[in-house]
């Protein structure tokens, strides 16, 4: 019995996960070197560079990884409540002592390094939120649950907010997809919100009031082919009810509630600025890192655009111009192949837990890794607005890549143990 | 177990393929289909820079530096980039005012924002090693660097010319060799000979980062171009004799010619008062080139082509061998000099200074005699069996040979012919064609209605001797590596009288010159057989200018000379001992002159008084109208060559 759960212990681990992650990490870190690369700087392992201290980064990461494989499964479970304690702590904390970088004020100085609590919050709320869930998967989904769920992830949004970085705070939203898999969001409201974002596009486009006579001549081109079922009459009067509002309310909103740059940041996004020297500047020279690297890309270390700083944050959260430009659109989808693998990877995983707890965490792994993705990427070749948020596990920074490696290392130690976890 | 929405995991799984798929297909539209990043990436990173040719070096004849090249920088904008600079630091490294840097960026910005334009030019070495350590600082602005033209012996100003920013006009001309920027020959060698000096641009293609910092070149210079230096030039002139003949004039007004009558190469070739050419280079060069516009002494004017003189006693020469030519006299013709020759039925006299008496040839050259010449025009003019228009015009033409009225070819810009009226212009002046040699008598001793350049001068005297021809006086021997002379330069010009006619003449020269008594026996050269004329133009306007032309030696001569100063008075005391000085320097290069007789020379100024500054003020003709209202109402010229008349009345001879 003792040999084969030694054995199964090791058996058990998910090691292509633990590959993906490993192979992501080793990309960032020669990805970061090539941009910041200067023939006259130290040699690779020197602190004063940022390919230097992520080498550092990533052996901790390493550490930190392989330490959670070894602590108690439950000890995670039991203890949610008092890390989400500790990390909305944090967020307070830092908006007294926290350090202002890059206009966010969401850093504490620790020595030579700085903590991003924001990035341990994410871990915090899944945490929280997959005990929460699964201690009441025996009801059905109820409004009141689905509330509370909803306040435990509001909480650190609106301290995220409060420290104005809202890229981070963004990403709590990708949470969305844990309630839809538990079932507290119907297929409905995913597409209401998809025609929220649709629709939300659409009024900063067009002229409102010729949105709502397009959206009210739709409504009554359904309305009178449904003109004989009278509860769909009044589903669609409410939909157009509620949509013109929402018209209404999204340009008030932009105009009053958006700080100008991310205004800014969106018209540019939506062509309706077209200044590539000033507000549109990261985007175009992120666009052209990357289309300059054409099919086969330029070669490792020989990219110009990034190798010479016309991106801007081209470690951190552009590190995706310098795979673009210098690894080309073939090492660009291998890139987004090891993404989507291990993102699929994480819902299969997640399927396999015998608790809802485990399972509800993995979603909530794989809503977060997914968000990041899919932000980061859509920003630096112009499908979504700049949102300054880190690719997962390549872009340069100990708090993020040690946050998404205890996020994922959790998960691996709960998909280790998932027979011996039981509810 | 709550799993009854497990199905649910695929619209999870599909939405990501689905995002994962969107995000692909962008990259495959931004990196394969559209080919404008690549474009703007290179755009970004690329920047062209000029990389300016030398100019060609100008040498003298004995392979000593006239001009050369010196290594300024010129700190370049692109005001776009220009942004959060800290003015005060980058003003105080280019010494420059704060308020300065407003309106040199304003004036880059009105170029173009996007561009590069120059901010601040010609930056010396200094200044730019200051710079240049804190040049990353201030985004937008990178260096360009450049020569500038620089003069180690700050001789012969008015011969090597100055460069200049081309024009608008001259980048038009150009069909785009000239870019906005870029320096062209604008005076002497430098503009004639502009083609061959300028060389070719090259093109170097440097990597910069964001902040502008170079960072090598781009695909290991492929698609550079080299820049050709511009071809060197070999000058006739001697720097030796240049600078002694700059000293000699320096506090004077006047020209020094100096000409090998073999070739045509020009010596020496002053122009005074000059300037220093160094001060048309550098960041001065505006104020400079105002203060040179405004001097009222002219030092832009380039005498030596484009003043005007009366000729005097040097015409006696042309005249002595055109009539001899034209069969009027012979070298043993005689007339009788009772102190002047009567004209108009006797009614009116232009007087020699002299009582000479029965006068032949070569005496008439050797004293000068007015009278001589005076019977010499009236044969040429009323005894040729033929009406006096047609004899005028024969004799205009014979001394046309001789370069009087005619440009020389010299390969300087602004070349001026001198000046003798036509027949016509004689007919139209006293209403018919009957008159005669007594209405224009003063043209018989270069007087009058006649104006010479000093070269057109010096060149009288390479004919004289070489015994009947020239070559077009030029500055310029050789062109290039392989010493190419311009073939008009090497065509043997004659002047239209034979070789024979010229010995009597000679021989008057030299009496003049190295015979007791003569008027230029002080100023004669141990050893050499020099042969020359003084002459003293006497002048209405202030004191008389003081002429001196010779070459030397006789047989087989190796230079001719003319020098003339303005308002120095006697030819004989100023202009003589200065061609003693440049004769004996060049033929033995030793000056045998007592040290009280140079210095003399050497520390006189005659520059004038700001009472006499009309003699040179061109524009201001109301002054001078009295003196020469008959001249001026009729002469179809200019009114800058007026002033130079003097009436044959105030010519003496010494």
């Amino acid at each position: 019995m003792n040999s084969t759960t030694e054995k199964s212990f090791f058996g058990r681990i998910d090691w292509i996960t633990i590959l993906i992650w490993l192979t992501l990490c080793i990309i960032g870190w020669f990805n970061i070197h090539a941009a910041v690369f200067n023939p006259e700087h130290p040699g690779l392992f020197s602190l004063e560079t940022n390919y230097g201290k992520q080498s550092i980064y990533i052996f901790t990461a390493m550490i930190i990884g392989f330490s959670i494989l070894i602590i108690d499964a439950k000890f995670f479970l039991s203890s949610a409540p008092f890390i989400y304690a500790v990390v909305i702590l944090l967020l307070i904390a830092v908006l007294v002592v926290g350090r202002s970088v890059g206009g966010n004020q969401s850093w504490i100085p620790l020595g030579s390094f700085r903590l991003q609590p924001s990035e341990f919050g994410k871990l915090a709320t899944c945490l929280l939120l997959a005990s929460y869930l699964s201690s009441q998967s025996s009801k059905a989904p109820n409004m009141r649950t689905l509330l509370t769920g909803a306040a435990i992830v509001a909480l650190p949004i609106a301290l995220v907010m409060l420290q104005k970085d809202t890229g981070s705070a963004l990403v709590f939203f990708s949470l969305i997809f844990v309630f839809y898999r538990e079932g507290y969001v119907g297929n409905g409201l995913l597409i209401l919100a998809a025609l929220a974002i649709l629709l939300f596009v659409l009024a900063l486009l067009i002229n409102q009031w010729i949105l709502i006579g397009v959206i009210f001549l739709i409504c009554g081109f359904f309305a009178y082919n449904l003109r004989k079922k009278r509860k769909h009459l009044i589903n669609i009067g409410l939909l157009f009810a509620l949509s013109s509002i929402y018209i209404l309310c999204v340009d008030f909103a932009y105009e009053h509630i958006l700080q100008p740059h991310q205004r800014n940041r969106i018209d540019v996004i939506l062509g309706k600025i077209d200044d590539p020297r000033g507000e549109g500047y990261n985007l175009n020279q992120s666009k052209i890192a990357i289309g300059s690297g054409q099919f086969w890309g330029k070669g490792y270390l020989q990219g110009t655009q990034t190798k010479y700083n016309f991106v801007p944050e081209q470690s951190t959260d552009f590190i995706f111009c310098t795979i673009g430009e210098e690894w080309g659109f073939v090492g660009s989808v291998i890139l987004i192949a090891l993404y989507l693998t291990l993102l699929i990877r994480l819902v299969n995983i997640a399927e396999r837990q015998r608790t809802a707890f485990a399972r509800i965490y993995a979603y909530g792994v794989a809503s977060i890794l997914f968000f990041h993705f899919f932000i980061n990427l859509g920003m630096t070749i112009g499908i979504v607005p700049v949102i300054g948020i880190p690719l997962p596990f390549l872009s340069y920074g100990g708090s993020s890549l040690w946050s998404f490696t205890i996020l994922l290392f959790i998960l691996l130690r709960f998909d280790s143990s998932r027979k011996g976890l039981n509810n | 177990m709550n799993n009854s929405f497990f199905a649910r995991k695929f619209v999870i799984q599909g939405i990501f393929i689905a995002i994962a798929i969107i995000i692909v297909a962008r990259l495959f539209y931004i990196q394969i289909i559209d080919k404008s990043y690549l474009l703007s990436a290179n755009n970004n990173v690329l920047r062209k820079v000029v990389v300016y040719p030398a100019r060609g070096v100008v040498f003298d004849r004995n392979g000593k530096v006239l001009v050369q090249n010196e290594p300024v920088y010129d700190l370049m904008v692109i005001p776009q980039e220009a942004k959060e600079i800290d003015t005060a630091l980058l003003c105080q490294l280019i010494d420059i005012p704060v308020e300065g840097f407003k309106k040199r960026m304003d004036k880059a910005r009105a170029h173009s924002p996007y561009r590069a334009s120059p901010f601040e030019k010609q930056l010396p070495s200094t200044t730019y090693a200051q710079l240049q350590e804190h040049l990353y600082k201030f985004r937008g602005f990178y260096v360009q660097n450049r020569t500038v033209r620089s003069y180690p012996d700050s001789v012969a100003a008015q011969v090597l010319g100055y460069t200049l920013e081309a024009n608008e006009r001259d980048i038009e001309r150009s069909k785009g060799f000239y870019r906005p920027g870029d320096y062209i020959g604008a005076t002497g060698i430098e503009r004639s000979y502009e083609d061959l000096l300028r060389g070719q641009r090259g093109v170097k293609n440097q990597m910069v980062d964001a902040l502008n910092r170079p960072k090598g070149v781009f695909m290991e210079g492929k698609y550079d171009t080299l820049a050709v230096a511009g071809d060197g030039l070999i000058s006739t002139l001697d720097k030796d004799l240049q600078v002694l003949a700059e000293k000699l004039m320096k506090g004077k007004m006047g020209s020094i010619v100096a000409i090998e009558p073999s070739t045509g190469e020009i010596l020496t070739f002053v122009s005074s008062p000059g300037y220093n050419p160094n001060m048309m280079v550098g960041r001065e060069r505006g104020n400079n080139y105002m203060k040179l516009l405004n001097d009222k002494t002219k030092p832009m004017f380039v005498r030596p082509i484009q003043a005007y003189y009366p000729p005097g006693s040097v015409f006696k020469v042309v005249a002595a061998l055109t009539a001899q030519q034209a069969g009027v006299i012979d070298e043993h013709t005689v007339f009788n000099c009772p102190g002047g020759y009567r004209y108009g039925g006797g009614r009116a006299i232009m007087r020699c200074t002299h009582v000479d008496g029965p006068t032949g040839l070569i005496k008439s050259i050797q004293k000068s005699c007015n009278t001589y010449y005076g019977y010499v025009y009236a044969r040429m003019i009323d005894s040729r069996g033929m009406p006096s228009t047609k004899a005028y015009d024969l004799w205009r033409e014979a001394i046309g040979k001789f370069g009087i009225g005619h440009t020389l070819g010299i390969d300087l810009p602004g070349e001026k012919p001198g000046l003798i009226p036509t027949s016509s212009w004689y007919t139209k002046r006293y209403g018919n064609d009957k008159w005669k040699s007594g209405y224009n008598i003063s043209l018989s001793i270069g007087q009058g209605e006649m104006g010479i350049t000093p070269l057109q001068m010096a060149n009288i005297m390479a004919i004289v001797a070489n015994r009947g021809f020239y070559y077009r006086p030029h500055l310029v021997k050789g062109i290039g590596e392989k010493k190419i002379i311009r073939k008009e330069y090497t065509e043997k010009i004659h002047a239209g009288v034979d070789a024979k006619y010229y010995e009597a003449v000679i021989e008057g020269m030299s009496r003049a010159v190295n015979v007791p008594g003569g008027t230029g026996y002080s100023v004669r050269v141990p050893g050499v057989e020099m042969c020359g004329k003084t002459g003293t133009a006497q002048n209405p306007h202030g004191k008389d200018h003081a002429v001196f032309f010779a070459f030397a030696p006789r047989e087989n001569p190796k230079i001719a000379i003319a020098v003339f100063v303005e308002n120095a008075g006697f030819g004989g005391v100023w202009a003589g001992p200065m061609v003693n000085m440049l004769v004996e320097k060049y033929l033995k290069d030793t000056i045998s002159l007592p040290k009280y007789t140079q210095d003399r020379i050497f520390n006189a100024n005659f520059l004038p008084k700001e009472t006499a500054k009309k003699e040179e003020v061109k524009k201001d003709s109301t002054k001078t109208k009295k003196d020469t209202a008959a001249v001026v109402k009729t002469a179809a010229v200019r009114d800058e060559k007026k002033e130079m008349f003097v009436h044959h009345s105030q010519v003496t001879r010494r």
